[in-house]
């Protein structure tokens, strides 16, 4: 157990709570750089996979998590990544500025799309950016010219300032500096007054407001902010896959990215990554226990979306705190060992609070 | 004479489409919770319906009616076996919950032998069937969808206006605390609006069936039903049904006279266009709350 004692208001805002947290995040970046050389090529590209989703998760964490607002979407921003990096690529662009670029774009469409859809609040957000993906796909598949329609647009290696990245190994190192960055980025957003702005949003519009936050204005800004993130993501999907098409930016996918940071732990960094992690390695195993399973449900084609439902299901039920929720009771559980009690992380039970007052 | 051919069928389209979206709203009126797993029950009140009439060989009205009372059943099971657990917390949360419920019923029903991956056909009466009326050709399959339609929301207002329960549903849908403090048993009637609303959306799959046929993915409709309940309002239960109508017809219109690819998105143009007017919808209140 350890306790900090806090002597100056900059403690609060210190990157690394204590040298035990530096040390820890030190040889986990040093673990993620020798990984490579010590895995086949197949668990390297699940890991930059997971990278990869680790950076749309912490997009919608973002928005989800730590600004409150729901968003059946996100699948379509990645789109707009994507696309506009697999286009700009094409066109010869070293992938730093067409990286940016697909943030940026990325980041517009989401101006264009959260703006009107931030009036509205809870269940309204997430029908309209619902209606926004489903628009984005149909819009992908009949936008032959750019975009390949639905036979999908290839899309070349990852190449910048006369290098391209040749093999899996190559093109995690690039994931893993791009998530690092963006990791270290969302971190310091949420040591900022913007960050705690998104916070008080979600704990409570109304204090929020009379605290003098601009609801429309931070609101939007992350969504868009949510929205760029994804975007990048969407730049080393592209790069990733190497050809893409409509059907992979469906809702079903969006919904698929909410349950990641839900499974995750809302309102957490960590549960971003453990959340993307879980999305990647949970069809694996699925897949290996599938010959131990009686055939009927072994070869189903449901067996994959009824796991997920009902792993997302308990989750909510029983720790809404997700993956991280678990490691923290976990941890908790061996610092305090034997005075750990159940009702220490227990849920305060309320009465429904209505949406439609606003 | 072609324009209303088209928009008699985009009606009965709309019909579906209000029915989901009345179950939409009848779960959203009472528990303030959104079942994005609407479409599912509806898929599984047809595939009991299918189960009925082909497999055990039941007449038809009987099949529909223990399809109906089977799905009532189940709702009400289900908000008490997950929802209920969960009351209070953000809508976050119980989004989450009917996304998954959703999941969980499309990938069970696939397993379940018979079911599974096929497609099914429920038999009906009056399958085939035409109504000819001044050079108007109608399917009665699309007379009974919109028939069955008024018939039920007629049903649904005398329940709501003059009946003990349907008063206390309201109550409780206006303010649950206070509906506490009155003596309404609000966990209770949350449990009927629940199995009330997978009644109406086993009515919804029933009717549909004839038309598409069941099977697994038939759920995704539901979300054509969103978009309904948008432009109708919420909370309202006319609501849904002319939201329902107005994006069956915008959507029948546009699949004939415009460019491939728009009757897909139709519901979705309209619905970002009523968010960007008027976010309340047709026939939605705004309430603001007091600090």
């Amino acid at each position: 157990m350890r306790f900090i004692f806090k002597t100056d208001y900059a403690q609060d805002l210190q990157l690394f709570k204590h040298s035990g947290q530096a040390y820890w995040y030190g040889a986990l970046a040093a673990a993620l750089l020798f990984v490579p050389w010590l895995l086949s090529p197949y668990y390297v590209s699940q890991l930059t996979f997971v990278l990869i989703y680790s950076i749309v998760a912490l997009g919608l964490m973002l928005l989800s998590g730590f600004t409150g607002q729901i968003s059946l979407g996100h699948a379509a921003f990645l789109a707009v990544g994507a696309y506009t990096e697999g286009v700009l690529a094409a066109k010869g662009w070293s992938f730093p500025f067409s990286m940016a670029a697909a943030a940026v774009i990325a980041g517009l469409v989401g101006v264009i799309v959260g703006t009107p859809a931030l009036r509205v609040k809870g269940i309204y957000l997430a029908i309209a950016t619902m209606a926004f993906n489903i628009i984005v796909e149909e819009v992908l598949a009949r936008w032959e010219s750019m975009t390949g329609g639905n036979t999908g647009l290839q899309v070349g290696p990852l190449a910048m300032f006369g290098w391209t990245a040749q093999d899996e190994r190559e093109m995690y190192y690039v994931a893993l500096v791009i998530t690092a960055l963006v990791t270290l980025g969302v971190v310091n957003l949420l040591r900022s007054p913007t960050g705690r702005a998104f916070v008080a949003i979600r704990d409570s519009e109304i204090s929020a407001a009379s605290m003098g936050i601009n609801l429309a204005f931070y609101k939007s800004m992350s969504f868009v902010l949510s929205a760029g993130i994804t975007g990048i993501a969407g730049a080393l999907y592209a790069h990733r896959l190497r050809i893409i098409t409509p059907d992979q930016f469906t809702v079903l996918q969006s919904i698929e990215m909410l349950m990641m940071v839900v499974i995750g732990g809302l309102g957490s960094i960590h549960g971003a990554f453990f959340g993307a992690a879980f999305i990647i390695v949970l069809p694996q195993l699925i897949a290996v226990a599938k010959d131990y399973l009686p055939p009927a449900i072994g070869q189903a084609t449901g067996l994959q979306p009824a796991l997920f439902g009902l792993i997302l299901v308990g989750f909510i039920l029983f720790e809404p705190l997700g993956l991280y929720g678990r490691w923290v009771k976990t941890r908790t559980f061996f610092q305090l060992f034997p005075f750990f009690r159940r009702g220490m992380f227990r849920r305060q039970k309320t009465f429904m609070k209505s949406e439609r007052l606003r | 004479m072609q324009a209303l051919q088209v928009i008699v069928s985009g009606i009965s389209q709309g019909c579906i489409y209000g029915l989901i979206a009345l179950g939409f709203v009848l779960i959203y009126k009472a528990t303030e919770t959104v079942n994005f797993a609407q479409g599912e029950l509806m898929m599984l009140g047809a595939f009991l319906g299918v189960t009925g009439t082909t497999f055990l060989g039941l007449p038809y009205w009987a099949a529909i009616a223990a399809a109906l009372v089977l799905m009532a059943l189940f709702g009400f099971l289900l908000e008490r076996a997950v929802l209920e657990p969960i009351l209070g917390q953000p809508a976050f949360a119980t989004i989450m919950v009917t996304i998954g419920i959703g999941f969980v019923a499309r990938g069970l029903v696939t397993m379940i032998p018979g079911w599974g991956t096929d497609t099914h056909m429920l038999e009906t009466p009056f399958r085939g069937e035409i109504v000819r009326a001044g050079g108007l050709v109608v399917a009665v399959e699309h007379l009974v969808i919109i028939a069955a339609t008024v018939m039920l929301v007629s049903a649904l207002y005398v329940f709501f206006r003059f009946s003990r329960v349907g008063i206390a549903m309201q109550a409780a849908s206006q303010n649950q605390l206070a509906a506490y403090y009155m003596g309404i048993p609000v966990r209770r009637l949350n449990g009927l609006i629940w199995a009330l609303s997978a009644a109406v959306a086993a009515l919804a799959g029933l009717l549909l069936a004839p038309l598409t046929f069941v099977h697994v993915n038939m759920g995704f409709i539901g979300l054509k039903a969103f978009p309904a309940a948008v432009v109708g309002g919420f909370g309202s239960l006319p609501g849904a049904i002319v939201g329902g109508i107005i994006i069956g017809v915008v959507e029948a219109l546009s699949g004939v006279y415009l460019p491939e690819g728009f009757k897909d998105v139709a519901a979705y143009v309209v619905v970002l266009i009523m968010l960007a007017v008027r976010p309340n919808g047709l026939f939605g209140e705004t309430m603001q709350k007091k600090v």
